[in-house]
């Protein structure tokens, strides 16, 4: 399997990524690890005239922890994620979830950038960059622009940003202290996508609940998070039920699917209460 | 296309060559460099028969262009026996119990054992499994390979407190 041929740019900066992006318009493509990427060139499906290698940009790495809020770098790996004991310890839920993804030799290479920027419903950190209210920073050549994760996503691979801008940060803010949080996924074997997840938060401050997989964007439903707040679990799981909008794949009927998810919300919902102090 | 010019670090040395951008490190180490270690288990970056280890991390090497690679430190199956040439531990550890049928599965996998072991130098059984969760093996049913990865573990671990 051998995809079309293409040139290949590795810039050192973001400026220069920038402009080749701006030199070659839609015929540019970045690539960050490159595994979902590079299946779809495999394929066939994506073909790119330019392809942009952003894997020397240092500004673009990096886990930052501040008193109210978590900064990470595009080009942070899954792997990354994992292994940070200070984001571990900060917001528990990115290493959960992140462990659920792929395999080891995936995460290796796979971005938290090219997770969220890629657009495909069954990537697990869109949902939950929902649930945790992140904002993506963009920047193209008139400056950086900030777009909410809840408002990024539009349907299976269109999103809020432009193909010249570049994807350089997530922006979390933290839980309040003592947050409950789960991410729990049904998965048909280790590497696969989804059948069905679900991330929650819960706090003195509120609830949040969001979904993979489940529809052709990521789903956050605030009357989930609303009746969760309350205590009222059997109305979220109902709430949440009702914002998705699942269809059928080798991954199962749409029956199949509302049923499996409502197992996962539930169990993510009753997990994240058990986690939650005071 | 025109091609370009890559160089790296291969099992310790230098090797550069000619490559098309689009050219997959796997094809590169097999075809051009006849370093034929790491296979080609399903070509689609699910089984792991193609893991090398680059810069440190462990990567299936069929989801790399070549050109991604250019300037990296990759180590092959071809670079982990003993610098004798004799068998390294964990290699030894295969063998003894039996953590290999076909073999086809084996350099992917102990290539990818040697980064575990490195992160985790002494697993649990379920560290073990998870950590080789990247590699499909359709031989053994995994048991012996779990088996072998926890004695090599031991066996490291037993060297390097001799050596101090
Ligand atoms: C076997 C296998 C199993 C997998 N299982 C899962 C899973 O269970 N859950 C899951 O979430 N993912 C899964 N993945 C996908 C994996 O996590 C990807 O690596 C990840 O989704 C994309 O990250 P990447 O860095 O590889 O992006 P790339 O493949 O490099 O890029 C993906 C897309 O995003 C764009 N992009 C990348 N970075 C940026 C940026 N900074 N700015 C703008 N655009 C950008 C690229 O142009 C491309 O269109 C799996 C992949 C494989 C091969
Ligand atoms: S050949 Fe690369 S993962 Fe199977
Ligand atoms: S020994 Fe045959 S595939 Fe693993």
């Amino acid at each position: 399997m051998i995809p079309a041929a293409f040139e290949y740019h590795r810039p050192a900066d973001l400026a220069s990524a920038l402009s080749i992006l701006n030199t070659h318009g839609d015929e540019a493509r970045v690539v960050a690890g490159g595994h979902s990427l590079i299946p779809m060139m495999k394929l066939r499906m994506t073909e790119i005239g330019h392809l942009v290698d952003l894997q020397d940009i240092a500004s673009l790495r990096g886990i930052e922890v501040t008193s109210d809020s978590v900064v990470i770098g595009a080009m942070t790996t899954q792997h990354e994620l994992i292994t940070s004991d200070a984001l571990a310890t900060a917001l528990p839920i990115i290493r959960e979830a992140a462990l659920l993804i792929a395999d080891p030799q995936v995460r290796y290479m796979g971005t938290l950038g090219g997770n969220v920027a890629n657009g495909d419903p069954g990537n697990d950190m869109p949902g939950l960059m929902q649930c945790l209210d992140a904002r993506f920073t963009v920047e193209g050549a008139d400056g950086p622009r900030e777009i909410k994760a809840r408002a990024y996503y539009e349907s299976a691979y269109f999103t809020a940003r432009e193909e010249e801008e570049i994807l350089t940060k997530v922006t979390i803010p933290l839980p309040a202290a003592g947050h409950g949080f789960a991410y729990e996924k049904q998965k048909r074997k280790v590497g696969d996508y989804a059948t069905a997840a679900c991330g929650v938060i819960v706090s003195g401050d509120g609830a949040s609940v969001a979904m993979t997989n489940l529809a052709d964007t990521p789903i956050w439903s605030e009357q989930a998070g609303t009746a969760l707040a309350a205590g009222d679990v059997d109305g979220a799981v109902a709430a949440a039920l009702a914002a998705i909008d699942p269809q059928e794949d080798m991954r199962g009927p749409i029956a199949f699917k509302r049923h499996v998810a409502g197992v996962v919300i539930r169990r993510a919902m009753e997990r994240a209460l058990t986690r939650a102090k005071g | 296309m025109s091609k370009m010019h890559v160089k790296f670090t291969l099992n310790g040395e230098e090797v550069e060559g000619l490559a098309e951008p689009r050219t997959l490190l796997i094809h590169f180490l097999r075809e051009n460099l006849r370093i034929t270690g790491p296979h080609i288990g399903c070509e689609t970056s699910h089984c792991g028969a193609c893991t090398v280890d680059m810069d440190g991390k462990s990567v299936k090497s069929c989801t790399v262009f070549v050109a991604q690679a250019n300037g990296a430190d990759v180590t092959t199956i071809e670079g982990l026996t003993n610098p004798d040439g004799t068998l390294s531990v964990i290699q030894e550890m295969f063998r003894e119990h039996h953590g290999l049928q076909c073999g086809y599965c084996t350099p992917g996998m102990i290539t990818r054992v040697h980064r575990l072991l490195q992160e985790h130098p002494s697993p649990t059984e379920e560290d073990v499994r998870f950590g080789i969760a990247g590699n499909l093996c359709r031989c053994t049913g995994y048991q012996n390979i779990v088996k072998a990865v926890l004695a090599a573990a031991d066996q490291l671990n037993a060297q390097k407190e001799a050596a101090e």
